[in-house]
């Protein structure tokens, strides 16, 4: 019961005096025993137990309340947004309306793995191409991009070196990469990749060696006092030490990859979510660039929320 | 094996500690000598700030000296090392492995060269079962309280078997029954291994019931040792007869006159 409050507390504090004036009737009543008559006392447990359960109901209803209460403003949210958005579309004409958008996405859905050529594939391949080149691009980035942050971190030397470079190269716009990989591969799924690689390093290098600068003392007075070999300060104090800063870089990282790949193969072409969104842009089909939209919006999410769980599988406190 | 004798094992000459910081130099120590034989107990206490944790960490290699020397088993002491286990403050352990791990990683560092598996598991869980820790080995730290912690801390240290012992504060945040416990059992593992043991402390009954000598540090900064005094009370110590000795009070008297009287701690 007082776990129920206590997660009612942030939704409906009005709850609160109502639940603790139900509870004194129940916790009093053995307090009159010794002048009451047996039946009295029967009945006033009865009348407890009554209360007892008006009480759970009342809980209940609480409870209900304070889902209702948690997910209506998000929805009145969508609703509004939605309604603005058939409201443009109606006046202005060029904007398809919300229902039309539905049909399409329902249509495209509903067979997503088609293939009638290179050029025209359904929109699970192309959702699943730009993964793979994502995943591409930022596994590279990752393979390179931890292993420098740790060195970084763990040298002040080869962090002054780097830190003004990568200041530099941080702030570079994606697309600005392309040219580059596009010179240097001759090839436009390569420097597509190249891209994302490229922008999607720097915050796993600047994630890991902050991490590591900020490895607490104590644990490494630990390890000088133990006077553990470099390897084991490696595999069991720095690497758990940095890891929750380094899954921070990752998902930042994973982000910024998915941000640029739409982008990226808008240019490069072949399959892709952003492709596909190019070449519905030159056929006119306004409804599916919509649904693209929400499309790359929803597997970001889904990537966020993932790498979200895992950090918190690696959160110690 | 010492060519010299055992009454200088460890010995501190004319020992000053100044840390830099942003606001300049602060001198947190000067003029240390300090003798401790082996097999001694010696406790540290003093007044909050004064420097006894950066004493301890000097002795366990943790800091260098701005000036003198300190020498353990006739070894000019250049850093840390196993030998010199270290109990602090705050427990340290790390929080991503089991308490039977962090004690584990000690044991394995020291006897993993000459000893097999099953022998470091057993040193392990003989040193979680001293501090009365065996049903929370597979514990993570942060599923157990802070005396455990500090417990674990506690095992962590006797399982290496060092030379000498150093203790910052190791029952600071104990209650009252365990804190007994603890040191008696401290006493006990002490008076088997005959370890030499650096200890500090802010509890002037524990400093009398534990301690050969209790040194007392002046208020800093530039703190100093004050005054040490000899516990004459014989071996083994038992906390209930000692309240009847005379000469245990007349320590207790002793320390708290220097602490509250001649080192009165300054409004801050
Ligand atoms: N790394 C450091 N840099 C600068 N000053 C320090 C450093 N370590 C300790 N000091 C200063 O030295 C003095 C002594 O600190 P120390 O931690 O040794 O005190 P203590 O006697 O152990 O105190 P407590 O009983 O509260 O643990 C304090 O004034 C502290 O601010
Ligand atoms: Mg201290």
């Amino acid at each position: 019961m007082t776990s129920a409050i206590a997660t009612l507390r942030p939704f409906a504090v009005n709850l609160e005096p109502e639940v603790a004036a139900a509870n004194e009737p129940a916790t009093r009543s053995p307090a009159a025993g010794p002048v009451a008559t047996l039946d009295a006392r029967a009945a006033e447990v009865v009348a407890a137990k009554a209360v007892a359960i008006a009480e759970r109901a009342r809980l209940r209803r609480g409870r209900a309340r304070a889902i209702v209460l948690a997910l209506l403003p998000p929805l009145l949210g969508f609703a509004l947004f939605i309604s603005a958005w058939g409201l443009f579309s109606q006046t202005t004409g060029s904007l398809p309306s919300p229902a039309k958008t539905w049909t399409s996405a329902v249509d495209l859905f509903s067979h997503p793995f088609y293939q009638k050529g290179p050029n025209d594939q359904g929109i699970g391949w192309n959702i699943l191409s730009s993964l793979r080149r994502g995943g591409i691009g930022f596994g590279f980035a990752a393979l390179v991009g931890l292993p420098l942050g740790f060195v970084f971190g763990r040298f002040a030397f080869a962090n002054a070196m780097a830190s003004p470079i990568i200041s530099l190269l941080r702030p570079v716009s994606p697309l600005a990469w392309l040219p580059i990989g596009l010179m240097a591969f001759k090839a436009a799924n390569p420097a597509a990749i190249w891209v994302i690689f490229i922008s999607s390093i720097w915050p796993m290098i600047i994630n890991t060696a902050v991490g590591v600068q900020r490895v607490p003392q104590d644990y490494l007075n630990v390890a000088r006092v133990l006077n553990l070999s470099e390897w084991k300060i490696m595999t069991r104090i720095l690497f758990p030490a940095v890891l929750p800063y380094t899954l921070t870089g990752v998902r930042l990282s994973l982000g910024v990859a998915w941000l640029v790949i739409v982008a990226a193969e808008m240019l490069t072409g072949g399959v892709g979510i952003g492709f596909w969104v190019w070449d519905e842009w030159n056929n006119l089909n306004v409804e599916h660039i919509i649904v693209a939209i929400f499309v790359v919006g929803i597997v970001g999410l889904l990537l966020e929320q993932l790498l979200l769980l895992l950090a918190r599988r690696f959160n110690y406190d | 094996m010492e060519k010299r004798p055992v009454d200088k094992f460890l010995r501190i000459e004319a020992v000053a500690m100044t840390f830099q910081t942003r606001n300049g130099s602060f001198a947190a120590l000067r003029d240390i000598d300090l003798t401790v034989k082996k097999g001694e107990f010696v406790t540290l206490i003093g007044h909050s700030g004064c420097g006894k944790s950066t004493l301890l960490n000097l002795v366990a290699g943790l800091l260098k000296p701005t000036e003198g020397l300190l020498i353990c088993a006739e070894r000019e002491i250049a850093g840390p090392g196993p030998e010199r286990a270290v109990v602090f403050q705050n427990h340290s352990l790390l929080p991503w492995l089991s308490c039977f791990d962090n004690v584990h990683l000690a044991v394995e560092r020291v006897f993993g060269a000459t000893e097999k598996k099953a022998d470091l598991k057993r040193r392990t869980q003989a040193a979680l079962a001293l501090v009365g820790l065996m049903h929370a080995e597979h514990k993570m730290p942060h599923e157990i309280s802070g005396g455990m912690k500090q417990r674990v801390g506690i095992a962590r240290a006797l399982s290496m078997q060092p030379r000498v012992l150093l203790l910052d504060e190791p029952f600071g945040a104990l209650d009252a029954l365990t804190r007994a416990h603890l040191q008696d059992e401290l006493l006990k593992i002490v008076a088997a291994t005959g370890s030499t043991v650096v200890m500090v402390t802010h509890d002037v009954d524990e400093a009398v019931l534990l301690s050969d000598r209790i040194v007392m540090l002046t208020n800093g900064p530039a703190a100093t040792i004050g005054e040490v005094l000899t516990v004459e009370l014989p071996r083994p110590r038992d906390r209930i007869e000692l309240e009847e000795d005379a000469r245990y009070h007349h320590h207790r008297a002793a320390v708290l006159e220097f602490l509250y009287r001649r080192q009165m701690r300054q409004a801050a």
